[in-house]
């Protein structure tokens, strides 16, 4: 029977209602009295020297209140990065300055030259237009390799290369690593390119700054998925406003993916300016400037081998990764390449010997950041189309040559840093074979052969890490925040409460899973718990939405508070019932003593607390508000199989996906159905990455994918139903509510699952191509059966270009 | 958006009149013009919108030719010409998604002449006359290139008509971003002839097959053409495709078009 309420139940998303109906409140739905509109004069050159940029005569253009250069923000701070990683040799990464406008130089396609400031955005627009910049264009550095050789144009003449670190990880396991190799009985080689992406989320980035002369207090409304970050980041580093002194928030935001978490220049303008101004100051971005602007995902090129021993076993992994960075460092973007993605490469299997390399590289492009399952995937993807071409080369099952070298014992320490708490990877893959039918397959590939079709089944495992943790770990790793998160339980005098999270929605669903978990824990309605988040001036000092992390760690903050909220709610109770505490008992919203029929009702307690006439003072305060913030003591590691069914026209490379089955073990469950909606959106992604989403640049480092009339998004038409399962649960062991996160499973578990399938649609067609890169276009499948050049443009950043590698 | 004033005749002559300003453009579905505008990259001082003018509109049957107003939508055409032309009922029910077919038109479609759009290749396909507020031009004669056509200034594309053949097909092959065809081709079986038109191939813009059509009026059937190819010097090669892959589509989907009306 499915509940009807709390904890496992698909309640209905509440938000859903503001959302559909045109009642959400977005930030361009804010607007200020007097506000004062911003358009952002941007490079139109990858690489260039700023020589001069004059305004003079868009000064005097109607309705301009200001412009702004880069000169104007020498005396602010840089925009900062969070985090900073350690290379090889015990050196701290090169970290280049990055202004809030350019200044001496511009280093990608969109970085902002000039701001106006105007009365429209029109007027702001067409000043921008009168603005003359001097520009002495450089040759463009895009290429990774190219950009790390001696010689390369620098992109930071002040850094010693376009190197930002050389990252090994396991220093110490590399000979042995080596030598693992040196003893192998077959040794799998893959080289291939996760492909750089546009998070492109439904609402474009908005930022609005406020200044009230009154209080000297600065507001700044902006589509974050942490606004504490960013009021931390921009008020400490950039430009020097105490906390106190500065709000932020981040009301409904339309979808993040990642690309909302970094601290952006705008942001920083939009605050400023509003105090040079005097004036409200608003900026909404275009789509144009969203794909130019917004930090971009993946983007790596890799050379990963597999050792194995006579018997199929796995002895060792290594592998050599260029991680693009683009032009600057965003907020959390050395992390990606290394700690969320290196130590991911034990995957589910029990490899005793890993050694993982990340040349991480600037390159004139906009800069490269987390994008939902940041690192994750790129390991996964590796990974699973390695293990895969390991079984080809063998001659044997690819689900039987993963199932072999599954870790089956938990807790299960990795060589590569982390210890697996739980899991149970034969399980999800013996439910994946279930529900994708694989039984049926071989009639299946009969019935589109057919039609002249070929079919092709690929699946894969995975295994993540969600809830980043703990703060004192990521610290010595190199972060340079704390990973914790917060929760205030307001409960008010009538029993209805008010959750304040540190955690922030952006479509996810919190107001409903949060909502559920706290009415379950108090026995209460639903409906009298509300969610608060995402301003930093009602909620406690919080980290925010990325990683997977919101449930697994805003979650538990929420329940450590609600549970301080029982504990003091129970010593109210024993008081009015006039008995000992410890035969104090919470069920469906009601404390009662233990063997006897005398009860209170919870609004009875609730209302003793604020109206305290008959209440305990001399032992407890009035009121009942309680705050808790949680630090967990390890990652979550959520693990699944997933399958894929292809069916692919010969004469013209296309592939479409047939079915699509997604077997998830995300530990215990709040809400199946927004999980369920979740991983839907995540397999969308992930799919989209494998069959059509390219960001790529040419040699000059022109964004040829700069609309979507070439960055190809997946439609709904293009995606089957899917069939996906999260009945495997094994729950994680140091969280309250034994739960791991899901948010970017599907992301992370699709793409090797389709390019395998392609691949072996291919296969059964006689053409063996041994690998194909994403996006698998029916252009690069077609070349790939034809040994042919599939794309004119040369692409060499993100290896658009890159040719089918026969074997 | 730069500002500009909004005319709205609602009669030929008046548009051309209009049209005599000084830096005048006509505007109609604004499927291309107004993202244009909205970019900046075009600065008409005057729009003279050309969707009032009612003569400009609708489908008919004129004798046995099937006569389209410059400023019906896409989707006037792929309901009301489906009766007289499925196989251009068809094509027009493919552009874009319906927001632009509600707003497209055939008129703004074949003035604009995309390298990549549908109509060129119906109109092309089937040997249309592009009719004009001054004269009357042979398809053959109308498509001048990538964005070139026979138009002068200030002309514009009042009505299009079809001679409606015995069988016709329209295989479009869709770039996966913007859903224009990456190839398309149109094949139109009259008494008297085979016409085959492909569009998205060719830096020149739309261009007939001949080839194509000589093995087809000699035996209409997919195996006809199964043997010939285009060369892909001249093809568009781009992030989506090669020249050669280009070159390669025109073969596929003329024998896809051929094969599904034969
Ligand atoms: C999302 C999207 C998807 C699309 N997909 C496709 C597709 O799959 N296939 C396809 O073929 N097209 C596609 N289009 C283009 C669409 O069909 C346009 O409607 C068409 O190309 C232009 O017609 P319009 O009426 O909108 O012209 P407008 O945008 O109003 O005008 C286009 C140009 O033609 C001129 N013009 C307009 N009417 C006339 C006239 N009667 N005489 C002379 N000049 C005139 C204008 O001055 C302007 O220069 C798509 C457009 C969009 C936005």
């Amino acid at each position: 029977m499915p509940k009807d309420g709390g904890i496992g139940a698909s309640s209905k998303r509440r938000e859903d209602v503001r959302f559909l109906t045109g009642a959400g409140n977005y930030t361009d739905d804010i607007n200020i009295r007097g506000q004062a509109h911003v358009f952002f004069l941007r490079s139109d050159v990858a690489h260039g020297t700023l020589n001069n940029v004059d305004t003079s005569e868009a000064e005097g253009m109607p309705g301009v209140v200001r412009i702004f250069t880069g000169a104007d923000f020498e005396a602010v701070g840089s925009i900062p990065c969070g985090w900073q990683v350690t290379d090889r040799h015990g050196d701290p990464m090169q970290e280049p300055r990055h202004p809030v406008l350019a200044h001496g130089k511009v280093r990608h396609v969109g970085e902002p030259i000039a701001a106006v400031v105007a009365e429209t955005l029109g007027q702001a627009r067409d000043a921008a237009e009168a603005i003359v910049v001097e520009i002495d264009e450089l040759p463009a550095v895009i290429d990774m390799k190219e950009a790390v050789k001696d010689g390369a144009p620098k992109v930071h003449d002040d850094l010693t290369s376009n190197l930002c670190y050389d990252w090994g990880f396991v220093e110490e396991n590399k000979d042995a690593v080596n030598k693992a190799f040196d003893d192998a009985a077959h040794v799998t080689t893959l080289e291939l390119v996760n492909n750089r992406l546009v998070a492109n989320p439904m609402e474009p980035r908005v930022a609005v700054g406020d200044y009230s002369r009154s209080d000297d207090q600065h507001t700044l409304y902006t589509t974050s998925q942490n606004p504490h970050v960013i009021r931390l980041l921009m008020g400490a580093f950039v430009l020097g406003i105490p906390e106190h002194k500065l709000r932020v928030v981040a009301p409904d935001v339309g979808g993040g993916f990642g690309t909302k978490i970094f601290h952006y220049q705008e942001e920083a303008f939009c605050t400023f300016a509003a105090k040079a101004c005097n004036r409200p100051v608003k900026w909404t971005s275009s789509r144009s400037e969203a794909f130019i602007s917004d930090a971009h995902g993946r983007d790596h090129v890799t050379k990963i081998e597999l050792a194995l021993d006579g018997d199929n076993n796995f002895t060792a992994i290594r592998t050599d990764t260029y991680a693009n960075m683009g032009a600057y460092l965003s907020t959390f973007a050395p992390s990606v390449p290394t700690w969320l993605h290196g130590t991911l490469m034990a995957g589910n299997y029990k490899t005793p010997l890993i050694y993982v390399n990340v040349k991480a590289v600037f390159t004139n492009t906009v800069p490269v950041d987390a994008y939902r399952g940041a690192g994750r995937p790129e390991a996964t993807y590796q990974l699973e189309r390695l293990v895969d071409k390991a079984a080809h080369e063998l001659g044997v099952d690819p689900m039987e040559l993963r199932r072999q070298n599954f870790i089956t014992e938990f807790p299960y320490a990795t060589p590569v840093a982390v210890e697996y708490d739980t899991g149970d990877y034969n399980a999800t893959l013996d439910k994946l074979i279930e529900i994708s039918d694989k039984a049926g397959f071989e009639a299946r590939r009969k019935e589109s052969e057919a039609k002249g079709k070929l079919r092709g089944f690929g699946m894969n495992c995975y295994i993540e890490a969600c809830g980043i943790a703990p703060s004192n770990l990521v610290g010595q790793l190199g972060a340079r925040a704390g990973l914790y998160e917060s929760a205030t339980v307001r409960v008010n005098a009538t029993g209805g409460l008010v959750v304040m999270t540190g955690s922030h929605s952006h479509g996810q669903g919190h107001e409903t899973t949060f909502s559920q978990v706290v009415a379950e824990m108090i026995g209460i309605d639903e409906s009298m718990v509300d969610i608060v988040h995402g301003d930093t001036a009602k909620v406690p000092m919080g980290m925010g939405t990325y990683g997977s992390r919101s449930i697994a760690v805003g979650g538990s903050a929420m329940v450590r508070a609600t549970e301080k909220i029982i504990a003091k709610a129970k010593k109210i109770a024993s008081h009015l019932l006039e008995a000992s505490e410890s035969d104090i008992e919470l069920k469906d919203g009601a404390f009662s003593v233990a063997g006897t029929d005398k009860s209170v009702a919870w609004g009875d307690v609730t209302l003793a607390a604020y109206v305290p006439h008959n209440y305990p003072l001399e032992d407890i305060e009035p009121g009942l508000e309680e705050t808790a913030f949680y630090d967990p003591s390890n990652f979550t590691y959520p693990s699944g199989a997933y399958a894929c069914e292809v069916e692919l026209d010969p004469d013209t490379g296309h592939v479409t996906i047939e079915r699509f089955a997604a077997a998830d073990d995300f530990g215990n469950v709040i809400n199946p159905m927004i999980v369920t909606g979740q991983v839907h959106g995540g397999l969308a992604q992930g799919i989209g990455q494998a069959l059509m989403e390219n960001c790529a640049y040419d040699s000059d480092g022109q964004l040829l994918s700069a609309s979507y009339m070439d960055y190809a998004m997946p439609r709904a038409s293009d995606l089957p139903f899917y069939s996906v399962d999260h009945s495997c649960q094994t729950p994680c062991t140091h969280n309250p509510l034994g739960v791991k996160g899901c948010g970017e499973a599907g992301a992370i578990g699709s793409p090797p699952a389709v390019v395998n399938a392609v691949l072996d649609a291919m296969r059964s067609g006689g053409k063996d191509v041994g690998h194909i890169d994403m996006p698998v276009t029916p252009a690069r499948v077609w070349a790939a059966m034809h040994g042919a050049e599939a794309n004119a443009a040369r692409v060499g950043a993100v290896g658009s270009n890159a040719k089918p590698q026969p074997e | 958006m730069y500002n500009f004033e909004v005319e709205r005749p609602t009669s030929v002559s008046n548009a051309v009149a209009a049209l005599g300003r000084d830096e005048a453009q006509p505007l109609s579905g604004g499927q291309t013009l107004i993202p244009t505008l909205k970019a900046r990259l075009a600065a008409p001082s005057v729009l003279v919108s050309l969707t009032g003018i009612e003569d400009m509109k609708g489908v008919r049957m004129e004798g046995d030719k099937l006569c389209i107003g410059g400023a019906t939508t896409h989707a006037t055409v792929m309901r009301e010409a489906e009766a007289h032309y499925p196989g251009l009922a068809s094509l027009a029910a493919r552009i874009g998604d319906p927001a632009v077919r509600n707003r497209g038109t055939i008129g703004g479609s074949l003035a604009n002449n995309d390298p990549s759009a549908c109509y060129p290749a119906g109109a092309l396909g089937s040997g249309a006359t592009i009719v004009t507020n001054n004269r009357e031009i042979a398809a053959d004669d109308y498509f001048m290139g990538m964005f070139e056509t026979a138009l002068e200034e200030d002309e514009i594309v009042t009505e299009v008509k079809f001679p409606v053949p015995d069988a016709a097909r329209y295989e479009k092959f869709i770039q996966p971003a913007s859903r224009f065809p990456l190839v398309a081709a149109f094949v139109a079986r009259f008494s008297d002839g085979v016409r085959v038109a492909i569009t998205g191939a060719s830096e020149n813009g739309v261009f007939r097959w001949t080839e194509a059509e000589e093995a087809l009026n000699g035996n209409f059937g997919a195996d006809a053409v199964k043997g010939l190819s285009v060369s892909a010097d001249g093809m568009i090669g781009d992030l989506h495709g090669s020249s050669a892959y280009r070159a390669h589509l025109v073969g596929v989907m003329t024998q896809r078009a051929v094969a599904s009306i034969a």
